[in-house]
């Protein structure tokens, strides 16, 4: 729901139900990124009731342009941070594959270890002993 | 705040701007927490914070796409830590409050009681039941409202029977002892007054799960105590079980905690060197520095683990105060998720994140 007046399309506060901090303050966030808006804050009237009011002033341009962008660039950043995390995992999975096969071939050789099992080594916190 | 006209024309004539680079003072304020012996200082953060000095500091989608960045370092069947790197404390909160309360999972959420002559209460029974942890795909399910039959997409029904005999030891029950019924509901409803074909029971299953999941939908663990049994006590139930998510109750958290910690970086304001050095190693309670042997029997402190450090604040009281500075990275998070088992963490995580999207599409078509 939208809340601003008639002639003025520049400031607006939208009254969202069934929302909280989790979209609201990231919402918040994006629009402070755009410089088209002046202001940007949000609310939540009541701890009980379940709505969330967003208040967007913008320098000019109608606020709900501007907030409909907010979101929309909301969701493309969100694609983006699944793409990339799933390539993460992608990543971490057959890296840790390869160096099983590492490990697998140099069984004979106990003097060798992989790169990524010395470097958890020497990362663990108490690993490293005191006296070297 | 500069006016920059459109947005589109932005990225443009950002470019150049990149270039300029703040004095390390600045920099440390607009990338850094630094955390005092006392208590953390903010830095300035808002988009046109440092804008007179040509510096733009806000982030636009062009930008926060090139700077991403994910690296995982653990990730096991049911648990997982990664670094997220260049998204502001905002959007990682809101993954992190979604992954806890409102990504779904499948819980018990009706229990029939039939008998209970167990020392436990049947509401404490329940309840205990309830968080047990079911080895459920939610995606596969639909939630079901106050209205609905259960059917064969909406519940899952198991049954506890089980007794001590007189004269035996206590029994143990353990979650294992839920028995999965694909056929539904067996217990008759009270109210049979028309003479149907079939006897109808609380579910209406219009086909066995059996032929709609593909593996069974078991516990997932099965060593979880529910109840001891003397002898000559029984219990015997039946449970429906639900999908739904954490902010309605606990019990539908698909993780056991999602939580994150910005990177730790711990710097020398000057050298610490031979006894300060050696009391500084000692002091920190998960051994962030290193001696440094430089010969001719002198040393000095090197800051060798500075992820380990807990910013318990211990070096940076008493002596070595001024010399050691604590920060955090501000756009830096080491996000970690341990799931309670329905879903392997990376797929929590994505679900989190297409969660928060769909959020979004609702207030978009909500507005047009
Ligand atoms: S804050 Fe605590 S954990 Fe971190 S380096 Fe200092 S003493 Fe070690």
């Amino acid at each position: 729901m939208e809340h601003g007046s008639l002639e003025d399309s520049s400031a607006s506060t939208f009254s969202i139900a069934e929302e909280d901090h989790t979209l609201a303050n990231s919402v918040r966030f994006v629009l402070n990124q755009d410089p088209r808006v002046a202001f940007c804050g949000y609310s939540i009237p009541h701890p009980a009731d379940n709505k969330v009011n967003i208040r967007v002033q913008t320098t000019g341009d109608p606020a709900k342009d501007v907030f409909k962008d907010a979101l929309q660039d909301l969701i493309v950043m969100c694609q983006h941070v699944r793409g990339t995390f799933d390539n993460a995992v992608v990543d971490h999975r057959s890296n840790i594959s390869a160096q099983q096969m590492d490990i697998d071939s140099n069984s004979q050789g106990c003097g060798t270890i992989s790169k990524r099992l010395y470097q958890m080594l020497t990362s663990a916190p108490h690993s490293i002993d005191k006296t070297n | 705040m500069p006016k920059k006209g459109t947005k589109k024309g932005k990225s443009a004539d950002d470019e150049p701007k990149e270039q300029n680079k703040l004095p390390e003072h600045l920099e440390v304020q607009r990338t850094r927490v630094v955390c005092k012996a006392d208590a953390p200082t903010e830095g300035f953060q808002y988009a046109g914070a440092f804008a007179a000095m040509g510096i733009d500091n806000s982030v636009s989608v062009d930008k926060f796409c090139k700077n991403f960045k994910v690296m995982v370092n653990r990730l096991t069947e049911d648990d997982m830590e990664f670094d997220m790197i260049g998204i502001d404390a905002s959007i990682a909160n809101a993954f992190r409050r979604i992954l806890i309360a409102e990504v779904p999972t499948m819980a018990i959420e009706k229990v029939l009681m039939v008998d209970n002559t167990s020392v436990i209460a049947d509401e404490v029974l329940s309840h205990r039941l309830g968080l047990i942890p079911l080895d459920a795909d939610p995606r596969l399910f639909e939630y079901i409202s106050e209205n609905d039959v259960p059917n064969e997409r909406n519940t899952i029904v198991y049954k506890l029977h089980v007794s001590c005999k007189r004269g035996s030891p206590r029994l143990t029950v353990k979650s294992g002892d839920l028995e999965w019924l694909p056929e539904g509901s067996q217990l008759p409803l009270a109210s049979p007054a028309q003479s149907g074909d079939k006897q109808k029971t609380y579910t209406s299953f219009g086909q066995s799960q059996k032929d709609i999941f593909e593996k069974p939908l078991g516990v997932k663990f099965k060593d979880i105590t529910i109840a001891r049994l003397g002898p000559g006590q029984a219990i015997e139930l039946e449970v429906h079980a639900v999908k739904g998510v954490g902010k309605v109750h606990a019990k539908w958290s698909p993780v056991a905690t999602a939580w994150y910690r910005m990177l730790p970086e711990v710097v020398f304001r000057e050298e610490i060197r031979d006894d300060a050095a050696e009391k500084l190693v000692k002091k920190c309670p998960v051994n962030v520095f290193d001696i440094e042997d430089l010969g001719n029997g002198e040393k000095r402190a090197v800051v060798a683990r500075p992820r380990a450090c807990t910013l318990c604040r211990e070096c940076v009281m008493g002596p070595t105060g001024e010399q050691v500075e604590l920060r955090r990275v501000r756009d830096h998070f080491i996000f970690t998720i341990e799931s309670t088992g329905a879903l392997p963490p990376e797929v929590l995580f994505t679900e989190a994140v297409r969660n928060l999207e769909e959020k979004c599409e609702r207030v978009i078509s909500e507005l047009s």
